[in-house]
This record gives structure tokens, C-alpha cells and sequence, in this order.
């Protein structure tokens, strides 16, 4: 029988969890659990220089990895800087395991130094939190934490911890519990087998089928699955933000990303689709435009591992509540069983999907020439051609997240790592980080504007200390994009701050942490540039990349419209 | 419509902020709620009356379900229930107002359970709509306060909400 103190409990937990490196910063109520860390070399600590950088580090891992990320902060400030982080993984379904170190029991609820009451500031964005009563509950704690967070549909699990019970002086017996069972949760996996093969029946019958699949792919691990499945019935399939990858998007049956900056075909076929099987995705705002005017002439097939996502704001024809991988593993064995539809069936339907890729082939934007400003989007064509496609990309949010998502064509699942949800500018460069850590021998590119860029600049110090060498590709246009492209569209262009003024040189900035910054002003400078920037992988590069500040993101779905209701540019729309 | 939904619920602190937070999160409607511990001590009994179409309803029971405190719940409205509030009602009994508040407690069946010279305390129980038609009755007489319970409820026959 082994006895140990909370914060030895802790360490061990971790370890025996096999948690290999967590993100933190330590304060006086977590000083227990820093001092229990320093006396073990199993779990790398990592040492951020603000705590929400911490929990976008962990998450840019967790949706690199598929596993928990883990976070430790101190009481009050150290936990209230890690709730936007928090927020973002609940907002797209990320595990992880937040642990606060929390005031003493005795001095709960007196407003001590220090003192907020995280477990109810993060209610609203966490899957479930805990509250450690006593040391000797610990790894039963953590145990279910871990579990909560990663089974079912993941989410953040906070744990605070008061700092009594991780008192050196209190040991009680530690054993790693290798099972835990919680009787109120328990996830479903396969999902209905009867509507299963109704829905089956209905995929079989459709003349303009359209799979929409989001993250649930991702987090699933389904997308092999998926890929045989789409291609086995010769659908086209579109995909969410966070379900990109999931299918490759070189492959002719992609059509690409749909919703307000999706593809031009993905949004059309989606609204004059006879059937739209959903899986893993639910029906956002941002994909649906207009519920009212939504997919007029479709039945809809939703597939979900969480009940509450289907009929949320789209009613399902057909509601089916499972894992994605195991449902669509059902769904081919019935079609094996089954005479395939007869390919001519498709036929005018992709002839239509054709047409509408052929509308817009070529006039997508217009490249810049030599001596022009650069065009956003033909730097991360470069990007992506530099990188032969197979770098992990983490963006900010904005236009250049709508561009990096739109011109970087991603074969495989968990490599596009943005903030769909909650759209938290600041993500990316920490995300980077985090996910470089863990992949030191792949490319790791964060697209981010300068506006984002500053929100988390400060890990720049943190990439030094860890020796993070991610390339940072600022698409610089010296103004809030996304705001200035909204008060162009919707504001006669009163750019009511959405500018950038006093801007800092970059360059300077960046050498200041002793790493290599590389402004890039004109065309004829971007390809030795970007040379440079992936010639060592394990380098920190900064590209301060200047492109044209009026070009804005295209298309764009009219607000109150429906899904094919697009401004196409400046001057065109549906 | 309205319906009354019954949650067991881990008897754990900070369970009942999650269900009564998930309500004004997810801009739900809560008419009364009814908390106790049940005779298994691990679990409390929570009654909720909520106002919706079928489609909040069920928003309401799935985003509920999703609750790790929430073990099971009821919509107690699907079916045939029993539904009681219990209501303490202070009311001014000077002269004769004396008589017709006991008269007006005898009809509905309900019980002076407190007396001073100036003040009757009545108790009643049943349904919200009895309830709210004693307060009316009582209205003219002078009601000085109000405590009710808020909704509780189970269902008739063999049906069972438990472990």
C-alpha cells in the first residue's frame, strides 16, 4: 500500500493516466501540486506566459492528438485567464481536464486572496466540473475527469482543487482506479439499427443525395469509415469547418466546405438536395443561414452521438443517436447486403454539381501580379504548396481563418485546428504550439493576422523556453479583416475601429526572442521567403506577410437567406 | 403547453446550480421547482413546470438527460400523474371576515393550522389550479403572504421513476 499526498496523488495520476505534458502556471494555490511535479520527471510541465495560452495549447493537441488535454492553473485570476479557452473547447467539443488550484476549504466563500468560485464561473462551459471534498478522492476524481472528458461527445471537465487537500503533510492510499463508472453517464455507441436502414432505404432511393459531416468525424475517428462509405455510393459530401479533413478535399466527391464562406457548389447542392445525411454536425447558424428557407426539397438524415444536437434547430427526418464510426459501419454492412443503386441514378446530379463548379472555376479571386500587393489567398496557396500539403495549419479567427480554410486542401483528419465555435481570436499561435510539442518532426503553420496575432503574442517567450518552432504566417493588412469586410458590406464602410494603427515592427519584435522574422512586401518576395521559413522545422519563423487590405471573403451567404443565397464578390451574387 | 417534469438527481453540491443554470443558459422557462432529498440518500428528487411547444420540451428532457448529475427523469405531463402543491397562506381575520375565511378554507378543504387575534394561517393543498383560485377567493378578505411549494408530482398506476 502506497500513502501520498494530494499533490503527489496528482502527479502520479497524470503519469499513470499517461499523460506525457500538461500547460500551466503556478500561484500560491497550486504551489502544492508544482512542488509534487518538480519531484518526478514523468509529466512535462510546460510553462505558458498566460493561462488562456495554456488551455489553447492543450486543446491545439487534444484536436491534433484525439487525446485529453491537460491544463493546471492556480485559484482566481490564474483560473478566470483559462475560461475563454475553456469555452472554446466546449464550444467544439474538445477533451480536456482543467485543474485549478482553489483556496483552502476554510476559506471558501470568505472572498479570500485569491478566491473565485471557478466551478460556477465555468458551469455554462464545461461538460461537468468536480470539486475535490477530500485528498484520499483524488484519483477517483481525476479518473472520472479524464473519462467524461474524452468518451461520449468530449468536452472540458474542470477540477479545483483547494490547496488543503493537496497538503504534503496528508497522505492517504493511492491506487490508479483503471475503470470508473458513473451511473447517470452512460454514452451511446451504436446507434438504432431500425432507423439505421430506414435511413439506408432512403440513400438508396435519393437522385440528389449530399452527406454533411462536421467534427463528430474528427473526434470519432470515423473518417475512414466515412470515406468508404461516401465513395461507396458516389455522393458528393461537404463538410463542416470542424469536420474538414474528414473526407479528403482533393477527391472529386468533395465539394468542399459549406456554410457563410463555404464553396459556391457545396451551398447549392446542399439546397437543392433531395436528401441530406448529417453526421456529426448540428445544424449551426453558420451552416444553416436561414432555417426557415433551409434545404426546401430535402429529407434530412442526422446523425449524432449527443440527442440534443438533433432537432436542435433543423428538424431530422430521420434521428439517428450514435458514435459516427459505428453508425456508418452499419450503414455499409446493410449496403453490402444490398444492390447498389445504379450509377445513371446520379447522373444528371452531379451534372448540376459539375455545372455549378464549373460557374465558378477560375474566379475565385484574382491573383495578384508582379509589383502588386499579394492576395491573402494565394499565400496560402503558397503555404500549402511549400508545405506539399501536409502540415498541421492552426489559424485566429477572421478572414485569413475563411482563406487558410478555403485554399489549404487537407487529405487527412485532425490537421486543420481552428476555433469554429466560439471563434476565440488568439487561439492559433498557442494552438501551434501546443500541437508542435507533441509533433516536433511536422510542419506546424499558424495563419493569423496581426490583430489575433497580438491578443497571444506573448508565447513567443514560451516557444523559446520549449523550443516550439512553429511558423507563424501573419497575413498582415493592417486592419481587422473580417470587421472591416462587415462594415464594408453592412456599414456604407464607416470602419468604426477596425483599423490597425501602431502596429508594431514585427520583425523587431520577433528578433527580440531571438527568433527569424521575414517581411514580405511584394510578389516576387513570397517564394524565397517561404523557402526559408520551412528549410528547418524545428526553426521559429515569423513571415510578416503585407497582402492587398481591401480584398475581402468569398462567397459570402446573405443574411435571412437561404443556403444558396451568396454574395459570389464585390460585384457579384446569386 | 405546460408540463411538470421529475428529475432524480445526485445528491451532490452544485448538481441543483447546473439544472436551474441550464434553464436561463438555454433561455427556458421555469414556473415552479420542487427540491427535496428522496429515501435513497445519494439522490434528491427535483419537480420542474415549464412552459413550451414539443419541440422546447424536448430540447428541455434531452439537454437535461445530458446533465452528468441528472440520473433519470420524467415528463410526468406524457402520461396520467398526480400533481400537488402545498400553499401557507397568511390572511387578515378581523370581525367578520373571521367566519368567511373559515368558511371559505372548509370549501376548499383546506386548514387553519395557525391563529392570532388579527391573522388566520391557512394551509392547502392541490393542484396549481385550485391553489391559484383559494388565493383568488382570498383576495377581498386581504391576503398579507404567500409561501408555495411549487409543483410536485408522481405518476398513477405501476409506473415508476427510480433507480
Amino acid at each position: 500500500m502506497e500513502l501520498l499526498s494530494g499533490a503527489d496523488m496528482i502527479a502520479r495520476f497524470l503519469k499513470d493516466e499517461g499523460v506525457e505534458r500538461i500547460y500551466g502556471y503556478p500561484g500560491g494555490a497550486a504551489l502544492h501540486i508544482y512542488d509534487a511535479l518538480f519531484r518526478q520527471d514523468s509529466v512535462q510541465h510546460i510553462l505558458v506566459r498566460h493561462e488562456q495560452a495554456a488551455t489553447h495549447a492543450a486543446d491545439g493537441y487534444a484536436r491534433a492528438s484525439g487525446k485529453p488535454g491537460v491544463v493546471l492553473v492556480t485559484s482566481g485570476p490564474g483560473a478566470t485567464n483559462a475560461v475563454t479557452g475553456i469555452a472554446t473547447a466546449y464550444m467544439d467539443s474538445i477533451p480536456m481536464v482543467v485543474l485549478c488550484g482553489q483556496v483552502a476549504s476554510h476559506l471558501i466563500g470568505e472572498d479570500a486572496f485569491q478566491e473565485t468560485d471557478i466551478v460556477g464561473v465555468t458551469r455554462p462551459v464545461v461538460k461537468h466540473s468536480f470539486s475535490i471534498k477530500h485528498p484520499s478522492e483524488i484519483p477517483e476524481v481525476l479518473k472520472k475527469a479524464f473519462y467524461l472528458a474524452a468518451t461520449g461527445r468530449p468536452g472540458p471537465v474542470v477540477v479545483d482543487i483547494p490547496k488543503d487537500m493537496t497538503a504534503p503533510t496528508e497522505r492517504y492510499e493511492y491506487v490508479y482506479p483503471k475503470k470508473v463508472k458513473i451511473r447517470s453517464y452512460n454514452p451511446v455507441t451504436r446507434g438504432h439499427t431500425g432507423q439505421i436502414k430506414k435511413a439506408v432505404e432512403m440513400m438508396l432511393k435519393a437522385r440528389r443525395p449530399v452527406f454533411y459531416t462536421g467534427g463528430g468525424i474528427v473526434t470519432g475517428r470515423a473518417s475512414e469509415a466515412l470515406t468508404d462509405l461516401v465513395q461507396r455510393l458516389g455522393f458528393p459530401i461537404t463538410t463542416t469547418l470542424m469536420g474538414i479533413g474528414g473526407y479528403p478535399q482533393g477527391d472529386r466527391q468533395s465539394l468542399g466546405w459549406l456554410g457563410m464562406h463555404g464553396s459556391y457548389e457545396a451551398n447549392m447542392a446542399m439546397h437543392h438536395a433531395d436528401l441530406i445525411i448529417a453526421i456529426g454536425a448540428r445544424f449551426d447558424d453558420r451552416v444553416t443561414n436561414n432555417t426557415s428557407k433551409f434545404c426546401p426539397t430535402a429529407k434530412i438524415v442526422h446523425v449524432d452521438i449527443d440527442p440534443s444536437s438533433i432537432s436542435k434547430t433543423v428538424r431530422a427526418d430521420v434521428p439517428i443517436v450514435g458514435a459516427a464510426g459505428s453508425v456508418i459501419n452499419e450503414m455499409i454492412s446493410l449496403l453490402q447486403a444490398r444492390e447498389s443503386a445504379a450509377p445513371e441514378a446520379l447522373a444528371e446530379w452531379w451534372q448540376s454539381i459539375d455545372g455549378w463548379r464549373a460557374e465558378r472555376e477560375g474566379k475565385l479571386y484574382e491573383p495578384s501580379k508582379p509589383g502588386e500587393a499579394l492576395k491573402p489567398q494565394e499565400v496560402i496557396e503558397a503555404v500549402y504548396r511549400a508545405t506539399r500539403g501536409e502540415a498541421f495549419v492552426t489559424t485566429d479567427v477572421g478572414q485569413h481563418q475563411m482563406f487558410a480554410a478555403q485554399y489549404y486542401k487537407f487529405a487527412k483528419p485532425n490537421r486543420f485546428i481552428t476555433s469554429g465555435g466560439l471563434g476565440t481570436m488568439g487561439f492559433g499561435f498557442p494552438a501551434a504550439m501546443g500541437v508542435k510539442l507533441s509533433y516536433p518532426q511536422d510542419d506546424v503553420v499558424c495563419f493569423t493576422g496581426e490583430g489575433s496575432f497580438q491578443m497571444m503574442m506573448q508565447e513567443l517567450s514560451t516557444c523559446k523556453q520549449f523550443g516550439a518552432g512553429v511558423k507563424i504566417v501573419n497575413l498582415n493588412n493592417q486592419s481587422l479583416g473580417m470587421v472591416r469586410q462587415w462594415q464594408d458590406l453592412n456599414y456604407k464602410s464607416r470602419h468604426a475601429h477596425s483599423y490597425m494603427e501602431s502596429l508594431p515592427d514585427f520583425a523587431k519584435l520577433i528578433e527580440a526572442y531571438g527568433f527569424t522574422a521575414l517581411k514580405v512586401e511584394t510578389h516576387e518576395e513570397l517564394a524565397p521567403a517561404l523557402e526559408r521559413a520551412f528549410a528547418d522545422t524545428n526553426e521559429l519563423v515569423f513571415l510578416d506577410i503585407y497582402v492587398d487590405p481591401f480584398e475581402h471573403v468569398y462567397p459570402m451567404q446573405v443574411p435571412l437567406g437561404s443556403m444558396r443565397d451568396m454574395l459570389l464578390s464585390k460585384t457579384e451574387r446569386t | 403547453m405546460r408540463h411538470i417534469i421529475s428529475i432524480l438527481l445526485e445528491n451532490e453540491p452544485g448538481a441543483l446550480s447546473r439544472v436551474v443554470g441550464l434553464f436561463s443558459q438555454r433561455n427556458f422557462n421555469i414556473e415552479t421547482l420542487n427540491v427535496a432529498p428522496t429515501e435513497e440518500p445519494s439522490l434528491s428528487r427535483l419537480t420542474v413546470t415549464t412552459v413550451g411547444d414539443d419541440r422546447v420540451i424536448e430540447q428541455i428532457t434531452k439537454h437535461l438527460n445530458k446533465l452528468i448529475d441528472v440520473v433519470k427523469l420524467v415528463d410526468l405531463t406524457e402520461g396520467n400523474h398526480i400533481e400537488r402543491e402545498l400553499m401557507l397562506v397568511k390572511v387578515k381575520a378581523l370581525g367578520a371576515a373571521r367566519d368567511e375565511v373559515k368558511r371559505t378554507a372548509d370549501i376548499f378543504r383546506a386548514q387553519i393550522v395557525d391563529v392570532t387575534p388579527s391573522v388566520y394561517t391557512v394551509q392547502i393543498t392541490g393542484d396549481g389550479g385550485k391553489l391559484d383560485a383559494f388565493v383568488q377567493a382570498m383576495a377581498p378578505i386581504g391576503i398579507l403572504e404567500v409561501a408555495r411549494t411549487g409543483v410536485s408530482g408522481i405518476a398513477r398506476g405501476d409506473k415508476l421513476l427510480s433507480l
